[in-house]
């Protein structure tokens, strides 16, 4: 599916997205709320023209005033990609799991969960996975991140 | 975690398989849940050589960055420099001359050849076999010479730059590629010899660590271990970047979704490797072998994302930019974090000494896992 038509679709789909022009990528962007992310995601895999099957890189950006999710998506059988983004609340970040569709997302969302603070609402075990066992404090990742034994920065 | 070792109130025995353990060929600690020889779950600690290299990243300058990751998937170092410095050229709309496409494309399927080669060795060794892991090592060794002439280190490279390559091809690349596939042609079916006929090698191999290829794509496997259930994955074929389009080799697939079909994945693949060293290696153009870039690399604002083929398989790296010299974000998309996240589905219901088997198919390098 072309750009243009994935476009059309995607709007009807989600008359709330805001989707931007291809960025440096060639690919579209669905800016969606949080709360929608869950239906949204399910339409993403299960309509046919769209079948997103392969979730190829799921993580997240500290912007300092908000944290944003981003999820790059592919499609094996249509031939497309998106990129969705969804804004946080930097102090309270919640999200729904995507891990029962596509099952990659389960440790990813792990690893975001733990350098980052993102909690994924309903996740089946949502752990430490790379942070030793009782680590506590600010999430690495985070800008205002600060190690003072070892060296992150120059 | 290790107070979870000891037994379980419905009988099952916990136990500890690394993270020194010499079957996990790096610093990977699982937690095995066993019944009796059956497995009834696999969950893998992380961390042990966590580094934060995405951390580091956002104080290095465009430049800087790519050595970092040389030491992410060290087996494929150039690899990973590669997919970096397109992705930084992507941002600078930077074109490559014709000489450096072609001797980064070289050096990744030397590369390729190199790790196939040492997981060869080392997933016969897991089996209990010694022997290929020297007839492994004595070919790779040859490969790290040539590396070594060219960029000045057998394993952490750092030959690609944004623009090209560091500095020119020795005069003696070209002879000594020669050579090595002159030797390598007639050694490879050693390999063969070896061990893919052994009977006990393939009653130990077949049928065991299934993974159907719908299983592929949700668990978002990639490389040989995709290509193992006949999930076509290839980034050289699917996304071509600079001259893999251009260039005759097959997608490598195998329908049998065991961990045998992903071994013949990888021994297949090597061959196909050598078929394009050999188109290239006498067609090396002439001209320049890097860009003219400024001194401080300047991304402009926005998102760029480059993906390429490592011999784990897609390794994507995405870099949000301010506008500054340095990255505001960067992510690594390694291949082997998903692909061990499949480690489980693999083996669940299987016999212990599977799961050896099946965890060496997956080619694991945990400094590329854990980042």
């Amino acid at each position: 599916m072309t750009n243009e038509e994935l476009k059309t679709t995607l709007g009807e789909l989600a008359a709330t997205a805001v989707i931007d022009e291809a960025d440096a990528n060639g690919w579209l962007t669905a800016n969606i709320e949080a709360a929608n992310w869950l239906s949204f995601a399910q339409s993403l895999r299960n309509v046919p023209e769209l079948q997103f099957d392969f979730l190829f890189c799921l993580t997240c950006v500290d912007w300092k005033t908000h944290l944003t999710m981003v999820y790059h998506l592919r499609s094996t059988t249509n031939k497309h990609e998106l990129v969705v983004k969804a804004k946080l609340d930097r102090n309270n970040p919640e999200i729904e799991t995507v891990s029962h569709i596509w099952r990659t997302a389960e440790f990813h969302e792990r690893e975001v969960y733990e350098l980052f603070g993102v909690k994924f609402l309903n996740h089946p075990d949502l752990r430490l996975l790379i942070l030793p066992d009782g680590w506590e404090g600010k999430k690495p990742l985070l800008k205002d991140f600060e190690d003072p034994i070892n060296m992150i920065r120059l | 975690m290790f107070e979870e070792v000891g037994t379980t109130t419905e009988g099952d025995l916990v136990i500890n398989m690394g993270p020194q353990h010499p079957a996990t060929h790096g610093v990977l600690h699982l937690v095995v849940t066993l019944n009796g020889e059956t497995i009834k779950n696999v969950e893998p600690h992380l961390g042990y050589i966590h580094r934060s290299i995405e951390k580091m990243c956002e104080s290095l300058t465009y430049r800087q960055f790519i050595y970092v990751t040389s030491r992410m998937d060290y087996l494929s170092a150039h690899i990973n420099n590669h997919a970096c410095a397109m992705c930084v050229e992507k941002g600078l709309q930077l074109e490559v001359p014709a000489r450096a496409q072609v001797i980064r494309v070289l050096m990744d399927e030397l590369t390729r050849l190199a790790s196939h080669e040492l997981w060869w060795g080392a997933m016969a060794m897991d089996l209990g076999a010694f022997t290929p892991f020297f007839h492994a090592f004595r070919e790779r060794e040859v490969i790290n010479d040539i590396m070594e002439e060219t960029c000045g280190a057998r394993l952490t490279m750092n030959y690609m730059v944004p623009g090209g390559v560091m500095h020119d091809l020795h005069p003696n690349f070209q002879q000594r590629v020669k050579d090595f596939l002159q030797l390598y042609k007639r050694k490879i079916h050693e390999y063969d010899e070896l061990v893919t006929g052994n009977i006990i090698f393939q009653n130990r191999m077949k049928g065991v660590g299934i993974i159907s290829p719908e299983d592929v794509l949700s668990y978002g496997c990639t490389g040989p271990v995709a290509r193992g259930s006949g999930v076509s994955s290839d980034v050289r074929k699917l996304y071509p970047y600079e001259i893999y389009d251009k260039l005759e080799f097959d997608e490598v697939l195998e329908d049998g979704c065991d961990s045998f079909a992903r071994y013949m994945v990888r021994i297949r693949e090597m061959q196909q490797s050598v078929r394009i060293i050999e188109q290239l290696i006498d067609n090396i153009p002439d001209g320049e072998f890097q860009a003219k870039t400024k001194a401080v690399l300047k991304l402009p604002k926005g998102e760029f994302y480059s993906k390429a083929e490592t011999a784990r398989g897609e390794l994507g790296v995405y870099i949000v930019s301010e506008g500054g010299t340095t990255p505001y974000r960067i992510k690594f998309r390694s291949p082997g974090f998903s692909n061990l996240s499949a480690l489980n589905h693999l083996v669940k219901g299987g016999k212990i000494g599977d799961l050896i088997a099946a965890m060496g198919t997956l080619d694991l390098v945990i400094p590329d896992i854990d980042r």
